[in-house]
């Protein structure tokens, strides 16, 4: 699986949305309908399903879909 | 005021009244994990009550005040019974003395059982009843938060807390079915108060509406009351059991 379908996958079981409407510019916020506790529960997925930290000034700047995947790649 | 099959994890459950929250929880229809420090036997006493209720009963040893350790209680009670529907923040301590006499390690005792384990136990029950999108927490307060008392300076101080963290996380996860409750006992006829001097028990009962002191079960009563869905649309309140003391 790509870091981009986990992601996915994660996303659509955390905010309950379908997997199309996850594309790697939608925003958590705005096009997902999350909020500022959902985000969190994201971040903490992500932590546990990638085996990382996601330091709390990182984490802030995590708007969309892709800055998630980049990020995550990164951290591999 | 059914709980039937809840799962309750109730701190500090091996006596006074930890011990009355957790007989109660299971009368009422919950299994209930009864965490203690110190006394094991008294522990398995309660777990024993439990079980001849037709309950389950797990017992976990661990310091609350330890995030390691209060996080770990958490995973065990979940490996167990596969959720955690209800949290009573109830172990505590006291280390009594005027202020101008207390130890920072008294002060540091206190406030790390009192308010930091509650912090602890709170933030790894969530981990999970924020996944389940429902849960009840009930933190044990006292009137002393509310009012003061000379000689209880570190523990006054870590009640007020315990009242001011109810509040504010009673806000931040109100959204996902979960309420965070505080109820403040007042003076309630328990080991931690059977060593203050008889007199200064009259004392005190003299200046309470009701003119006695309560028992452990008169706390439990409420606590049941707030974990049952008779108190869906509660939250982040303190609910005193004190005889009318403070008012």
């Amino acid at each position: 699986m790509t870091t981009f379908e986990k992601v996915r996958d994660i996303t659509v079981e955390q905010l309950s949305v379908d997997a199309d409407e996850v594309k790697m510019e939608s925003t958590f916020i705005d096009d997902l309908g999350a909020d500022s506790l959902d985000i969190v529960e994201l971040i903490m997925a992500f932590e546990e399903e990638f085996n990382v930290e996601i330091p709390d000034e990182i984490a802030e700047k995590i708007r969309t879909v892709k800055d998630a995947v980049d990020l995550l790649d990164k951290e591999k | 005021m059914q709980i039937e099959g809840k799962i309750a994890f109730v701190t500090g459950a091996s006596r006074g009244i930890g011990r009355a929250i957790a007989l109660t929880l299971a009368e009422a229809g919950a299994d209930v994990v009864v965490n203690y420090a110190g006394n094991a036997a008294a522990a398995e006493e309660v777990a024993a009550e439990i079980r001849k209720m037709g309950r389950r009963a797990l017992i976990l040893q661990g310091d609350v005040s330890q995030t390691e350790a209060a996080a770990s209680m958490l995973d065990a009670v979940v490996a167990e019974f596969g959720r955690c529907d209800i949290l009573v923040n109830n172990a505590g301590i006291t280390r009594d003395g005027l202020l101008m006499r207390m130890k920072e390690e008294d002060w540091d005792a206190v406030l790390d059982t009192n308010l930091k384990g509650v912090f602890n136990c709170t933030k790894a029950a969530l981990k999970y009843m924020m996944k389940q999108r429902s849960g009840k927490i009930v933190n044990i307060a006292s009137v002393v938060g509310i009012m003061g008392n000379a000689g209880q300076a570190n523990y006054a101080a870590a009640k007020a807390g315990c009242i001011g963290f109810t509040k504010s996380a009673a806000k931040e996860v109100a959204s996902r079915g979960i309420t965070v409750n505080a109820v403040a006992p007042g003076l309630i006829a328990t080991d931690m108060t059977s060593v203050l001097p008889e007199k200064v028990i009259e004392e005190m009962a003299s200046g309470i509406p009701l003119k006695r002191a309560g028992q452990p079960v008169d706390v439990a009563k409420a606590v049941l009351f707030l974990v049952s869905d008779d108190a869906a649309y509660i939250t982040g309140q303190t609910l005193n059991v004190d005889g009318g003391m403070v008012m």
